[in-house]
């Protein structure tokens, strides 16, 4: 089963655009058709490498969307969710520029650590997910390989971002959360909240990750990731709520989505 | 090199016979850095030289800032690749902190806040040729670019004009410092592309 | 500035050119402080002519890569020693 973490030496692939979909006014979601792709899992990263015709290149990492694939027929599919920023130099170019049938160098996936695995050891255990901004990439592939692999473990999502439209993959989390099977999904907007809503803004604090994620006696893995600050303050507020350090793992991005 | 990303260019870049090979220019003052950034007060800075001998000169802020300062402009090379022409600083220049240090010895290693160390010869500090600089662009030299005070070696890739300088230390061995024990260049001159050990 | 550093989640890439298993779950201990992490743990500065691995705990520098064009250049100094999972035969 093609699940593993790879062995062997990482070394750059090239893949290529078999499609685009845009996420929001400013963030698209890459879909690559990478020959040779050994699997990955669940958290995972690529790093990806632009070089232009005179030799310059430049790297970034960006989290994989899509759930690990099992048994697929036709050449392996990798999923990138790109944040463009206003004054980006690979951002503007991967959500604008490129375009179907362009080539894109990556290489992965990387980490073995800030992942989940349906079939690993503790996959029962609740998982609470804590996402700044572009930082709920790699948490939402986890959501979509729970729902592929049929897994049982509650998932508690809290999902923060600056305004609703802002929110990546909003009309999946709501259709996953819909079917019933175990997904709940909190947004906590930091500016500005839905029209009508009536819901207050501000950060993430300890009440919201007392009533919207799992007390410490439930023994949650918890995975926060987004920019190295909203990282920051929730890991700290986890860890005064009483959660033990070891069951939490983060990931910090830059503002893009992909670490610089 | 890897393949070309078609209609990809990056960040705005020209080249320009003024550049040493392998450089580009770039509009910003891109920011590099191995740790958190010294936030050093001036009430508590000090500068000090040590000679081979052991004997240390020091100077405070209000000494150091007493000193006749040059502002010279300067073009800047990164290892990394990117050049800034025709940069404006004003620093003392070690010719000036020199002055009344009495030393034979053939090498420096400038030492920051924070633990940084890159090593040069003497004799590339001195005749005009390097400064500590305290205001870049007219304005005092922010701390993410080295502020209080940094070393100024614009002949040699930027990665030797260490920030948030604290002392240089002389003596006649020569000790690679922080970059130049990990594989860069020792000397580091980018008109004859000395990047890595071997170059 | 000081939040300006990454996870050594990205140390992977550079890292898996090098060795053949995951190295971001490998444990290390600190020379300083005696702390222990997992390299996915540290703080990376990757703003720099290398990538700086540091404490957590203490900002001491653990590790170092340089990447060349045709070499790599890994400073394991300010670790005890690192310690990997490598899959059993």
């Amino acid at each position: 089963m093609a699940r593993a973490a790879v062995l062997g030496r990482l070394t750059w692939r090239v893949g290529t655009v078999a499609a685009l979909r845009d996420e929001t006014a400013t963030a698209r979601t890459i879909v690559l058709d990478v020959p040779g792709w050994p699997g990955h899992l669940a958290g995972q990263h690529v790093d990806v490498r632009l070089t232009a015709e005179d030799g310059y290149s430049t790297e970034r990492s960006y989290s994989i969307a899509s759930a690990p694939v099992d048994g697929q027929a036709g050449p392996p599919v990798v999923e990138l969710t790109v944040q463009r920023l206003a004054d980006g130099e690979v951002s503007p170019y991967l959500t604008q520029t490129l375009a179907v049938g362009y080539p894109l160098e990556l290489r992965g996936p990387v980490g073995g650590w800030f992942v989940w695995n349906p079939d690993g050891p503790g996959s029962t255990r609740p998982v609470l997910l804590v996402a700044g901004g572009s930082g709920v990439v790699p948490l939402m592939a986890m959501i979509r390989e729970r729902a592929a692999a049929g897994g049982r473990a509650p998932f508690r999502l809290i999902y923060s971002v600056r305004d609703p439209g802002a929110l990546l993959y909003a009309d999946e989390l709501a259709r996953r959360e819909r079917a019933g099977d175990g997904l709940e999904v909190t947004y906590v907007y930091t500016r500005t909240a839905p029209p009508g809503s009536g819901q207050p803004t501000g950060r993430i604090n300890a009440a919201t990750l007392a009533s919207a994620g799992w007390p410490p006696a439930e023994s949650p893995a918890v995975f926060v990731c987004g920019p190295t600050g909203f990282v920051e303050a929730v890991a700290d507020l986890l860890v005064r709520g009483g959660h033990g350090t070891g069951a939490i793992k983060t990931e910090r991005f830059g503002p893009s989505g992909g670490k610089p | 090199m890897g393949i070309v990303s078609p209609g990809f260019s990056g960040r705005r870049r020209e080249s320009s016979e003024k550049l040493p090979p392998g450089q580009y220019l770039v509009t910003d003052f891109p920011v590099l850095s191995a740790g958190p950034t010294p936030r050093v007060d001036t009430g508590r800075w000090e500068l000090r030289i040590t000679t081979e001998t052991g004997q240390v000169h020091r100077w405070d802020w209000a000494a150091f800032q007493a000193l006749p300062a040059e502002e010279p402009t300067v073009d800047i090379h990164c290892v990394t690749k990117w050049s800034k022409l025709g940069t404006h600083w004003r620093g003392v220049s070690l010719d000036t902190l020199l002055a009344d240090v009495e030393t034979s010895a053939g090498f420096a290693t400038a030492k920051s806040y924070g633990g940084y160390t890159t090593n040069l010869p003497l004799a590339d500090l001195v005749d005009g040729q390097a400064w500590v600089a305290f205001d870049f662009g007219g304005e005092p030299l922010e701390a993410e670019h080295g502020g209080p005070a940094r070393l100024l070696v614009p002949h040699l890739y930027f990665w030797k004009s260490a920030k948030w300088l604290q002392g240089i230390d002389l003596s006649d061995h020569d000790t690679p410092g922080f970059w130049e024990s990990l594989g860069y260049h020792n000397y580091g001159d980018p008109w004859r592309e000395q990047r890595y050990w071997g170059d | 500035m000081s939040d300006d550093y990454m996870d050594g989640n990205m140390l992977g890439g550079a890292l898996g050119e090098l060795f053949t298993m995951d190295v971001t779950t490998a444990a290390i201990t600190c020379v300083s402080c005696g702390a222990s992490w997992t390299i996915a743990q540290t703080r990376v500065y990757p703003h720099a002519p290398g990538m700086v691995a540091r404490c957590p705990a203490c900002d001491a520098v653990l590790l170092r890569l340089v990447r060349g064009p045709d070499r790599a250049w890994l400073d394991l100094r300010g670790v005890t020693c690192l310690q990997l999972a490598v899959p059993g035969q």
